[in-house]
């Protein structure tokens, strides 16, 4: 149990430093680092590879948006080799639903809770 | 001064990133978040009804709710600022900036502000995440009918 602690702290530290070299490196934006990222995690999805990170890392895997990517594709390819074409789009959202409905609620709660600080501090 | 040399000076005299210090910095901080969020995948299997691999859907859905109260109490920009992508990268940077940017547009009214707003920072993701994951989806779909691949 203590190793997968180790591998996902491994595997999440290092999805992390391709993203701070990017944003270094490369010169890009957060937003644009991020959006590269998930379209990664899509693709490697396609593969059927980032099952084998998830199986090696645990959370160091699901817990990186990559992994936003990864789900994206596994519901659409999930629903697709039942339901054919028409499962690309049915499917797409039925791995994913609870990052996207979590940051829609907790964002509606937040509002509702917290002020807006508008200091720089 | 024409422009190529303006870029050079530009270069020249604005400071360079601490690239090996931020790598660290991102590395800790990402790996710390992604061993809580290990930690919690743990108690929804050893206390609910869920397998390893279908823990990663109430470990992300909590690791928001966290990062709800961290940026709440703005606690998440300065963990953002230490830390860089390290704080970006997990889902805790995805569910923060959807709700600083509802909190921010809070005065704008709940319709206007906050409905309107609240996906502006993170948008990019979910446009790119879903197209990628369609056409993905798509050439696997279409690799499989021709007998290229299985599934």
């Amino acid at each position: 149990m203590i190793y997968s602690f180790i591998f996902a702290f491994i595997v999440g530290g290092l999805i992390c430093v391709i993203g701070q070299l990017l944003m270094d490196v490369g010169k890009l934006t957060p937003g644009h680092t991020l959006s590269i990222l998930v379209v990664v995690g899509a693709v490697l999805d396609g593969f059927g590879l980032y099952e084998y990170l998830i199986d090696f890392a645990g959370a160091g895997a699901t817990v990186p948006i990559t992994s936003f990517g990864n789900s994206l594709t596994h519901g659409a390819l999930a629903e697709a080799e039942k339901h054919g074409w028409i499962g690309v789009l049915t499917g797409m959202f039925e791995v994913t639903s609870s990052g996207i409905s979590a940051a829609i609620v907790f964002g509606f709660i937040g509002a509702l809770l917290f002020k807006p600080k508008g200091t720089i501090d | 001064m024409n422009e190529q040399r303006y870029q050079t000076i530009e270069q020249q005299i604005s400071p360079k990133p601490p690239v090996a210090m931020n790598m660290l910095k991102a590395f800790l901080v990402g790996g710390v978040i992604c061993a809580i969020g290990q930690a919690i995948s743990y108690f929804y299997i050893i206390f609910f009804d869920f397998t390893e691999q279908t823990a990663g859907n109430p470990t992300v859905a909590t690791i928001i709710f966290i990062a709800m109260l961290l940026t709440g109490f703005g606690l998440y920009r300065k963990l953002g600022q230490f830390a860089g992508a390290g704080s970006a990268v997990p889902v805790s940077g995805f569910g923060n900036a959807v709700i600083s940017a509802a909190i921010e547009s809070r005065t704008e009214g709940f319709v206007l502000g906050v409905g309107s707003n609240m996906f502006k920072l993170a948008g990019s993701v979910i446009l790119f995440g879903v197209v990628s994951a369609f056409f993905v989806a798509l050439i696997k779909l279409i690799l499989v009918t021709i007998g290229v691949v299985s599934w």
